[in-house]
């Protein structure tokens, strides 16, 4: 092909140009897909401990994507010695193989949340979404007082069925519920099972009462629940040292 | 440049836009062509030595370039370049950097960390910091809390003890605060009774008919509010129930009101509907030098026992 014709014809231009642009993503993200390293075997007793959220927490991870929070908060520890101080481990590839999409972020107006769960009390995060100043003054986060309106969950099972498209290990039968079983043994995977996505959704939220009231399921009680769960699926002090950096 | 110099010496890419539109052939820069040889031979030098190309399921990890680490039990681990590795490295480093006052606090009891001067800035430095990142959120920056929420650390009521290591076990282990709600077990007389002889515990002056009627719910089995409290009304450390003789006020917003009815209403709230408060554990989330620095810290902050 002759450089004139691709200089005086747009639509040429467009798709060679994207071409070529596309090679630099290409070589740097495709063979992460083929490296045996890239994402971290985190085993414990020969079970995965890094587990798909459950129900709840996947709704909780809605309503956190839904009111924008990753515009404020990453989810994503770097190996640097600053934030391994404040925040925690550095995050593994492994904790967020289930995330579609990733909340990795790039952009701390508020502080990282991949290591939030357990930090606080329910009550706390309760307060601090109503108005974030009830304890934490100083703050510029915005108030989320329509947390407290009731959870739309019956259309849990199916957004778990989009998940399973992409490869989330939620379980559709028997087979890949004792598939489930092996990998995360039995209560984890009773919980991945899609056939009971709404039980499970509703026994989760009132045994855990995020919200601090156990009559009704809020969207406060998916969020506070997703918050909880983030970064504690790892339990490094059943890992050596050195583990994590044999994988890089 | 003149018309007629760009005309005769600078070359143009042949195209002819619009009859009469071109566009010049200047050659590069030599400063700028040579920045870019310098660039690539840059990157041959850095894929030889760092990690860098896939090749199969694995990748080349680099050569000379490996970085030697000492982990927390003291061993040595020598592996290629990465960025995992350097954090040990560099997290090895501050730790020996540190040691010698950390193993100082490590083995120093409360009272020598307290005695010794040089020991207790260190301990107070560190905890400043550690405080911030982990306490603030729940008990403020300065320790304050948030009445009806977060205790105050700053007065010397404890309601799990106040000793360095009634504080020790509370930061390791967390707490679960709780007093049930009386609104159906209790009259709404029976609650302003309550009310009333709560605060005639403290000092209010209050109807003494009421007081004595609320005495007898809360020493007697309708309230029963003494199996907590205790007969003396003083609490307990080791249920973490409230001292209601001292004036001091961490659920109820008491010292909020003015008036008498403002007080007693603030009191009714928390009869009529309970207490449930959780402090998380931090025994996984912080090494036991570092509780005990913060122990210590809290332990100066106000009136540790």
């Amino acid at each position: 092909m002759k450089h004139e014709t691709i200089e005086t014809n747009a639509g040429w231009l467009i798709v060679l140009t994207m071409i070529v642009i596309s090679i630099g993503g290409l070589v740097e993200i495709v063979p992460l897909y083929f490296i045996d390293d890239t994402i971290e075997t985190v085993q414990v007793d020969g079970k995965d401990t890094i587990r798909p959220y459950t129900p709840l927490e996947l709704r909780g991870r809605d309503i956190y994507m839904r009111e924008g929070c990753y515009l404020c908060h990453s989810q994503m520890i770097r190996p640097f010695r600053d934030e391994d101080m404040r925040y925690g481990h550095y995050s593994l590839a492994a904790e967020s193989q289930y995330d579609h999409p990733f909340q990795w972020g790039s952009k701390r107006t508020g502080p990282d949340l991949a290591r939030v769960g357990g930090k606080y009390s329910n009550a706390w995060h309760v307060q601090h979404l109503m108005n974030p100043r009830n304890v934490v003054p100083e703050s510029i986060m915005p108030n989320y007082p329509w947390l407290m309106q009731p959870l739309e969950y019956k259309d849990v099972a199916d957004r778990m069925r989009a998940l399973r498209l992409v490869g989330v290990p939620y379980s559709k039968d028997t087979p890949e519920y004792e598939a489930n079983v092996k990998q995360f043994g039995k209560e984890v995977a009773d919980k991945l099972n899609i056939i009971n996505a709404e039980a499970n959704l509703i026994a989760e939220a009132q045994e855990g009462n995020f919200d601090g009231n156990r009559d009704d399921i809020t969207e406060m009680d998916a969020l506070v629940a997703y918050l909880q769960v983030l970064g504690t699926m790892v339990d490094f002090s059943k890992f050596e040292e050195g583990y994590f950096a044999t994988f890089r | 440049m003149s018309k007629e110099k760009t005309k005769s010496t600078v070359q143009t890419t042949g195209h002819a836009w619009d009859g009469d539109l071109q566009e010049f052939n200047n050659p590069l820069p030599r400063w700028w062509l040579w920045g870019f040889y310098a660039t690539v031979v840059f990157t041959i030098v850095y894929w030889v030595i760092f990690p860098a190309w896939p090749v199969g399921k694995g990748y080349t990890t680099g050569v000379m370039n490996n970085i030697t680490y000492t982990t927390t039990d003291g061993k040595e681990v020598t592996t290629h370049w990465n960025t995992r590795a350097l954090l040990l490295k560099e997290l090895g480093e501050a730790r020996a950097e540190q040691a010698k006052y950390i193993d100082q606090l490590k083995t120093a009891s409360y009272a020598e960390i307290a005695k010794d001067e040089e020991k207790s800035a260190f301990a107070y430095s560190m905890a400043k910091v550690l405080f911030a990142d982990n306490c603030a959120a729940c008990h403020q920056a300065g320790g304050n809390g948030v009445i009806g929420s977060y205790p105050n650390l700053l007065d010397d009521a404890w309601l799990w003890g106040g000793s360095y290591q009634q504080l020790e076990n509370t930061i390791r282990e967390g707490h679960n605060g709780f007093m049930p709600a009386f609104k159906t077990s209790l009259s709404e007389a029976q609650i302003d009774d309550v009310a009333e002889y709560v605060l005639s515990l403290s000092g209010e002056k209050v109807n003494a008919d009421k007081a004595a009627r609320g005495e007898k719910i809360f020493q007697g089995q309708a309230g029963g509010c003494h199996y907590c409290h205790g007969k003396d009304a003083k609490g307990q450390t080791s249920l973490g129930s409230a001292n209601l003789t001292d004036s001091i006020w961490t659920i109820a917003d008491v010292p909020g009101h003015n008036t008498l009815e403002g007080k007693k209403a603030a009191i009714k709230a928390v009869i009529r509907n309970g207490v449930s408060r959780t402090m998380p554990a931090w025994k996984e989330r912080l090494s036991p030098t570092e509780i005990k620095i913060l122990t210590f810290y809290v332990h100066e902050l106000g009136g540790g026992k």
